[in-house]
């Protein structure tokens, strides 16, 4: 079959229906190893849509190409907890045994090596991506015998020797990822009833169970926390038919894990939980936008789907409730981190670019296909589910006065026991390190690259919305480290990451790291920390949505709790000269040219 | 008493700039009145005899010499003003910016249209100051104190921000004198 | 809609209609809210976020944002008009502006704020970035050096024009405008009247050869402020 024809035929499978524009792409990937541009045009012809769209959406997502990748891609994740854990020494082994440099295929066409985001597997750092497969507990060691065993079998779940514990030995599943659970709290990962939330939501009526949410406190546990029971409220009361569920399975926080456990081990609580959302709000279709990194999990939740339509718990008449109908099919993203920021996460839903878009109106009232829509994290639909099974009191009981419930916390970094704890909110960051083995830990990054980095002094603080919220990334860092190279990973992933929509985020956070650098380079002077803060309030108050409004906060953050670091770092120079001014630098090029050097500088 | 010295000098720029400031016609008499020329073009002196209370500069910095000079008048000047596009901003020769050095030399030497250089001289004399790795912008060499940006200047607006500086005024441009143009 | 909303402006009440949004409420009250992606033909986007203002205490781009009765709206603050010098001085440091030579200077609406905001110089230092100039269609041009990303093309292109000939590829700091053509702009149904020719605020979209028909000291912004005329009450 000729190319052309696959392209028509995958176009086809999606109904050529332009709001499937992601998964066309993808799977065009996923057959030619990259989106040809020479078939844009096609593409959009069959997808009913423009070329520039297509070429919009391709050079948008870090997993999309177009330029022929190799037939294994090499992901090596680099968050600053795996480098720390030793990704670069991974890295420089791949690139000695392949020839080839990060970002280039080797010539035989057989890997593209390539860094990526953090791909949420922080607790077993330094991990890699080999296509959809998940390496772990990486070690320069490793490499030659990864390479020789691709090169024998180019799929890499043969590499899967052992597999993990629980879901992760799924036949589905097969992956040497660890759940690591350190702490099962009485919400999400104790033993539950299966389906019990879901049989006594429909035992009332949707008013009821909408009633019962928000007794329980429930907010949501991406981070913003609004209140779950609300934002179902709204969309139940939106005007509008065919509403949608979504469930934001895209958490890209680096050194964020706790979806992952919840997807390989209470898929069925989600599910049940948006299952719930979808009963009061009266949606008949529902989508888990699962992040490209999670791609190995993606079979997992397709047979828990098609198990749930043959036990009658999704689809027609769910529960033999006549008039009930509805279902869940799963979007794949392709590597954007602004994804997770809901109305990307629609844009993406819908098949662009994952540009956010402008609130009002919310997605409760105007959301996927402009219809009313919920959207909540994984962990809040399981909450949810439970919150129905056990009663609003229960869990409103557990936790503090405006923090109901517990929460997942992926605790990684320079700690004794890195994993998952699920634990009431109101716990401190000192029981935290106490629990987690790192009683000494120089600093802790709260709530992952936007949130925020504390030092000793606030280690009594509380886990919670009101003192510090978290979507569950919790980083340790020992005395050891050098924090401000901890800011600058921090602030290399932003600019990574920014759509570029607005200015303040695609400018700012640029400028941002460029200063940084500069005087960790020993070139600052006492003036580049107030020009860090003005410029760094400015992205933070004037950026779109919630990327560029939290981008500058490891700056602005160790600016405040670190400040010494930065002092240190920087001399008052009266001179006059611009001290990041380098001469012989900047006629080195014309040294090298001319073979001369400066009579007037060289002295 | 005697008056303030002002030093002038052009970089990398065209020069445009000091001719503007004298299209300031008659009023060159009035600044004769206010100021002494140090180091300048204007008067051909090379080297500084004296502190000045002003350095105006024109241009940004393309070569060593550049930076050498700049640094010579941040040192001798209590006041630098940057002092039309190419000191503000790099201006014109800054279009080489994104463009390796190497393929600034073949095309000013070797394969532009109308060059013609049968023994493929790229000129190489020790005289010859080197070439900075792109054109930077005066303050990201030295510290300036005011910018005047304009291609070049407006008179009216130079000689408003020297009589402004000379007289220990707020150096404030009206709206119609703020050109980048 | 008979009825009437009404908010406050920095302390001055302003009637508004509901649906509408803060910048028109405003512009109708002749209080100028400094812009650049907005324009009266488009849809807004609250992209440049230069018309940012505080709404009850948030931020809120005033472009997007429709009018709720009893608002409390901060414009003309020394906050309000830091940041926004500072997203001004972004736009000039991340792509190539080099306004001695260009076509719409004077016509400029970055350009033109930037004088508003009497601003000599930016305070960040150049990113001289590389960037393309597009000169294959016949009439148009277009200069990527200049680029805000404003994407009013994109908006006129389809919106008024009914075609779809521009839309933004990539992201972050590498975003740009791309053409919906093989190549570029030459490969797309452009024409030279299509209003997306002639809505770009800055010189990445110009008409060829009729650069500087309008002598200096006559172009729009040479003696008047960018906003006098909403500040006159004379925009409609």
């Amino acid at each position: 079959m000729g190319d052309a024809m696959k392209i028509e035929q995958i176009c086809k499978s999606f109904n050529n229906d332009r709001t499937r524009l992601m998964d066309i792409v993808r799977t065009i990937q996923e057959t030619f190893g990259y989106v040809p541009p020479e078939h844009y045009e096609l593409i959009a012809r069959e997808a009913n849509t423009h070329r520039v769209e297509v070429e919009s959406v391709v050079s948008f997502y870090s997993f999309l190409s177009d330029r022929k990748q190799g037939g294994v891609v090499l992901r090596l994740c680099n968050d600053i907890i795996d480098r720390f854990k030793g990704a670069d020494a991974v890295a420089e082994a791949f690139e000695k045994e392949l020839g080839i440099s990060m970002g280039e295929t080797t010539p035989d066409g057989l890997f593209t090596l390539e860094w990526t985001a953090c791909i949420g597997m922080s607790d077993q750092a330094p991990a890699a991506l080999a296509n959809d497969t998940v390496l772990t507990h990486l070690t320069p060691e490793k490499v030659p015998g990864i390479l020789e065993a691709l090169r024998k079998n180019p799929d890499p779940q043969a590499l899967v020797a052992e597999c993990g514990d629980g879901g992760n030995a799924d036949p589905l599943v097969k992956a040497m990822v660890q759940n690591n659970i350190c702490e099962r709290g009485e919400v999400l990962l104790a033993d539950n009833d299966p389906e019990a939330g879901l049989r006594k939501a429909m035992e009332k009526t949707p008013e009821e169970v909408i009633a019962d949410m928000k007794e329980s406190g429930l907010r949501g546990r991406g981070g913003a926390g609004f209140l779950a029971g609300l934002k179902w409220e709204f969309t139940r009361n939106a005007k509008g038919d065919g509403k949608y569920i979504l469930c934001n399975a895209d958490e890209g926080e680096p050194g964020t894990f706790k979806d992952r456990v919840l997807l390989t081990e209470r898929a069925d609580l989600m599910i049940e939980g948006m299952t719930v959302a979808a009963y009061c709000i009266g949606a008949e279709t529902g989508i888990v936008y699962l992040r490209a990194e999670y791609a190995y999990l993606r079979a997992l939740l397709e047979e828990v789907l098609n198990r749930r339509r043959a036990a009658g718990l999704l689809g027609n008449s769910i529960c033999g409730r006549d008039g009930f109908n509805f279902d869940i099919r799963i979007q794949m993203g392709a590597g954007a981190y602004v994804c997770g920021e809901e109305s990307s996460l629609i844009s993406s839903c819908e098949g662009t670019r994952g540009d956010p878009g402008d609130r009002p109106p919310f997605p409760a009232i105007a959301g996927y296909k402009v219809a009313p829509t919920a959207v909540n994290n994984v962990e809040t639909y399981c909450c949810a589910a439970r919150v129905m099974d056990k009663g609003p009191v229960w869990f409103e009981n557990i936790g503090t006065e405006h923090s109901s419930g517990t929460k997942m916390l992926s605790i990684c970094g320079d700690c004794e026991r890195p994993g998952i704890y699920e634990l009431p909110f109101g716990v401190t960051v000192a029981e935290l390190l106490e629990k987690v083995g790192a009683e000494n830990a120089a600093a802790v990054q709260i709530g992952g690259p936007s949130g925020q980095m504390l030092d000793r002094s606030q280690y009594g603080r509380a886990i919670s919305f009101e003192d510090l919220p978290t979507g569950g990334s919790i980083m340790v860092f020992g005395r050891q480290r050098d924090l401000l190279e901890v800011v600058d990973a921090f602030m290399e992933f932003f600019v990574d990451e920014s759509c570029g929509y607005c200015v303040p985020c695609r400018v700012g956070n640029v400028l941002l790291r460029n200063r940084l650098e500069r005087i960790r380079n020993g070139k600052g002077i006492p003036e580049d920390l107030a020009y860090l803060e003005k410029l760094g309030i400015s992205t933070r108050r004037m950026s779109r949505c919630g990327l560029g409004q939290t981008s500058p906060n490891p700056i602005l953050s160790t600016l405040e709790n670190f400040r010494p670091i930065y002092n240190a770092l920087v001399r008052e120079d009266r001179s006059g000269l611009a001290k990041s001014f380098d001469v012989l630098r900047a006629v080195e090029p014309a040294c090298e040219l001319t073979g001369r050097r400066s009579v007037i500088f060289h002295a | 008493m005697s008056k303030p010295k002002v030093a002038t000098t052009s970089l990398a720029g065209c020069f445009g700039c000091h001719m503007s400031l004298l299209d300031i016609d008659e009023r060159i008499l009035e600044l004769v009145e206010l100021i002494d020329f140090d180091k300048s073009p204007i008067d051909d002196i090379k080297t500084f005899s004296n502190r000045c209370a002003v350095g105006l500069v024109e241009g940004g910095c393309c070569n060593e010499e550049n930076v050498h000079v700049l640094q010579e008048f941040r040192k001798h000047c209590d006041v630098l003003i940057s002092f039309g596009d190419c000191a503000t901003m790099g201006g014109i020769p800054a279009m080489r910016n994104n463009i390796p050095l190497t393929e600034c030399f073949d095309e000013a030497y070797r394969s532009g249209l109308t060059v013609y250089n049968p023994d493929n001289i790229v000129p190489n004399d020790p005289e010859l100051p080197l070439l900075l790795d792109k054109v930077y912008p005066a303050h990201e060499v030295v510290k300036m104190d005011y910018f005047l940006p304009g291609c070049p200047p407006s008179a009216d607006t130079l000689w408003a921000v020297l009589t402004a500086l000379l007289t220990n005024q707020p150096v404030e441009l009206p709206y119609e004198l703020l050109k980048y143009d | 809609m008979a009825e009437k909303l009404t908010i406050t402006i920095d302390g001055v009440e302003v009637q508004a209609q509901p649906g509408q949004t803060i910048l028109d409420a405003a512009d109708g009250a002749g209080i100028y809210i400094p812009r650049l992606c907005a324009h009266p033909d488009l849809k807004p986007i609250g992209s440049c976020r230069v018309c940012t203002v505080i709404v009850d205490g948030r931020p809120q781009a005033a472009c997007v944002k429709p009018v709720a009765d009893g608002m409390t709206i901060e414009n003309n603050t020394p906050e309000l008009l830091e940041h926004r010098r500072n997203l001004i001085d972004m736009m000039f440091v991340e792509g190539n502006h080099f306004c001695m030579f260009c076509e719409k200077s004077g016509n400029c609406e970055l350009q033109a704020l930037a004088y508003r905001f009497g601003i000599s110089a930016p305070q960040y230092p150049f990113q001289f970035p590389a960037k393309d100039v597009d000169a294959s269609h016949p009439d148009v041009m277009l200069d990527h050096n200049r680029c805000i990303m404003c994407a009013r093309c994109v908006r006129a292109s389809q919106e008024l024009d009914g075609k779809n000939v521009f839309q933004s590829i990539g992201r972050g700091f590498e975003r740009k405008i791309g053409v919906n053509g093989e190549r570029d702009l030459a490969d797309t149904d452009m024409d030279v009247k299509d209003r997306a020719a002639d809505i770009c605020p800055v010189g990445c979209i110009i008409k060829k050869r009729v650069g500087f028909e309008i002598p200096v000291g006559e172009r729009k912004y040479d003696h008047k402020p960018i906003g006098s005329e909403i500040e006159e009450g004379e925009y409609v």
